[in-house]
């Protein structure tokens, strides 16, 4: 066997050369885990003391310490987490109902050849559409509520992720589906037995991508129709920035929990679980939590720039 | 050995495209008796293949009937067509099941997963020396165990005809041998009527019992020669020391490369037609 597994080596003997592997195994993790947190470090101390020394100015740039203070009084007052909690809610049904959707158009494209072709421009089509230049028309459509977040997020996310899904259907090997007829399937037995275990590879991804996307879909509906949530905080944060410089910080924390992103971690499988698969389907929402954290900056910011332009 | 199971008539199959029609088997009509076993060989790409996907029923011919006549001492059950067992040219196994998950998924699909088959697959898996392997993953396996694993996967269906299509190609020349004559047993052993498509001349004779050649596209039947060696015994590896072998491999030889230098054209009308 060519694959050794640490679970496989016989117990008591001194350290062998699969353990002295591991072992380099375990250094490496731990250095790049390190390293991480090192570079993050420095980051900030950067920051701070320029704030300090009045080579940036605090006023615009804020620094470490007054988000930090910030952050602490917006724990205290449950400002926190009433808005990431609403945000993460909004996000994570977004994600599911187009993990459902996605899902069950793939598989119908995937059942019918026909219906894939006759649908395939209009998917490329609506997957092309400026989505957050759709949310004004969910407001009109749907009003103000949470039902309308939900749609914007499920909007930017579902159209990519039918595509891909269908895509990775379709590359399944041909023969394998073949198999399955030889061995008297029909064509939900290939479905059930070849393309979907075969596929779980590129579901898995797409997960990944759909929920950056559906937050970014959650913030846009934020931004214009909501009293709660992260993008609601950012948007109120900057149209009151010129009467109180106090609320700069306010967005600050957002922007920097953006930075940490604890489920790097999650990336690698700790070896006590048996399986990849079981892992991934225990371990995923967890790191939503994390991977929720992880876009905001990127509207963060040019939602500031209006801001500092006057 | 006197009824035929299998009856092919006439049989015409064409692939079509935009850019018009490939013929790829003209009016092909043999028959096979219970129990025999049937080499096909011919030049690649003449439709060795799409033959034996149409008598699997995979694909329906242009033309042309496939029978199965019932056979007469099994009154039981008047099925109209026998369980073919279909063994393709690599193992396909599931990287996502163990092997014996893999053996068992068309008991799965064929909603046949009752005790006494589960039993039948155990017995097969000990048989054939992969019991101790029947937890593993197929990545696991080498070239030769993972192909015995698809061959009791097609095995413990229990068919009554047993397609191979080239089922030893991707395998190397030592592990080809031993597989090949592995598998000769079995089916010898369990007395399974047997079409091999091959395009190893040597493998044909020492397996068969009758070797069909075919000319090059469209295919027809070139001829059909009967084979029988003076050897006792069913090894594969003995029959190539027959007296008879050299013969019938000159023979075949002739057949095969007749074909090959006289190249005819791919006949592909055009779409307008």
């Amino acid at each position: 066997m060519k694959t050794i597994c640490s679970s496989h080596r016989s117990p008591g003997r001194p350290l062998s050369n699969q353990e002295k592997y591991e072992y380099r195994q375990l250094r490496h993790h731990r250095l790049v885990i390190a390293a991480r947190f090192l570079i993050f470090a420095f980051f900030l101390a950067i920051w701070e003391f320029s704030a300090y020394m009045g080579y940036i100015d605090a006023f615009f740039f804020s620094s470490p310490s007054r988000v930090a203070l910030c952050f602490f009084d917006m724990v205290k007052d449950g400002t926190f987490f009433t808005n990431t909690g609403i945000t993460l809610l909004e996000t994570v049904v977004s994600f599911f109902l187009v993990l459902v959707i996605g899902m069950l158009s793939a598989t119908l494209l995937w059942y019918s050849a026909k219906c894939s072709e006759i649908l395939e421009p209009y998917l490329v089509v609506l997957n092309s559409l400026p989505k957050s230049a759709l949310a004004p028309l969910f407001i009109v459509w749907l009003g103000t509520g949470i039902n309308t977040i939900i749609v914007a997020g499920i909007s930017v996310a579902i159209f990519g992720s039918i595509i891909n899904l269908y895509t990775g259907f379709r590359q399944v090997d041909e023969e394998k589906i073949k198999l399955i007829y030889t061995l008297g399937g029909n064509k939900r037995n290939a479905f059930l037995k070849v393309v979907l275990p075969g596929s779980i590879p590129t579901i898995l991804s797409n997960m990944k991508v759909n929920i950056g996307l559906a937050l970014v879909g959650v913030i846009i509906g934020e931004f214009l129709a909501a009293r709660r949530g992260l993008g609601y905080l950012i948007i109120y944060g900057s149209q009151v920035f010129q009467l109180n410089m106090k609320m700069t910080e306010r967005n600050i924390p957002s922007a920097f929990i953006v930075l940490i992103r604890p489920h790097l971690f999650l990336n690698q499988k700790p070896a006590i679980f048996p399986c990849r698969s079981a892992y991934y389907i225990l371990f995923y929402p967890l790191s939503l939590i994390p991977g929720f954290f992880c876009t905001p900056g990127k509207d963060l910011f040019p939602s500031l720039l209006p801001a500092l332009s006057p | 050995m006197t009824n035929p199971i299998l009856e092919l008539n006439d049989i015409c199959y064409s692939y079509h495209s935009p850019k018009g029609e490939t013929d790829a088997l003209s009016h092909i009509s043999f028959q096979i008796k219970k129990g025999e076993f049937l080499a096909i060989v011919g030049p690649s790409g003449c439709g060795k293949s799409t033959l034996l996907s149409i008598i699997a029923g995979l694909i329906p011919p242009e033309s042309g009937e496939i029978h199965f006549p019932s056979p007469e001492e099994k009154g039981v059950e008047k099925q109209c067509c026998p369980r073919i067992g279909y063994m393709l040219q690599h193992d396909h196994l599931f990287e996502w099941r163990t092997i014996y998950r893999n053996v068992i998924l068309g008991l799965e699909i064929n909603h046949q997963l009752t005790p006494e088959k589960k039993e039948r697959a155990m017995e097969l898996l000990k048989d054939y020396g992969l019991y101790k392997f029947k937890d593993k993953k197929p990545g696991e396996l080498s070239g030769g165990m993972k192909q015995r694993a698809a061959l009791i996967r097609t095995l413990v269906l229990d068919p009554d005809i047993l397609l191979l299509d080239e089922p030893f190609s991707a395998l190397d020349y030592q592990t080809r041998l031993s597989v090949s004559s592995d598998i000769c047993n079995i089916i010898r052993s369990t007395k399974k009527t047997a079409v091999l498509v091959t395009h190893d001349l040597s493998e044909a004779i020492s397996l068969a019992d009758r070797i069909l050649v075919l000319s090059k596209r469209p295919a027809c039947i070139k001829c059909d020669i009967p084979i029988h060696l003076t050897i006792s015994g069913n090894s594969p590896l003995a029959s190539r020391n027959a007296p008879e072998y050299q013969g019938y491999f000159n023979q075949l030889w002739k057949e095969i490369s007749n074909e090959n230098y006289m190249q005819l054209p791919q006949i592909t009308r055009p779409a307008s037609e």
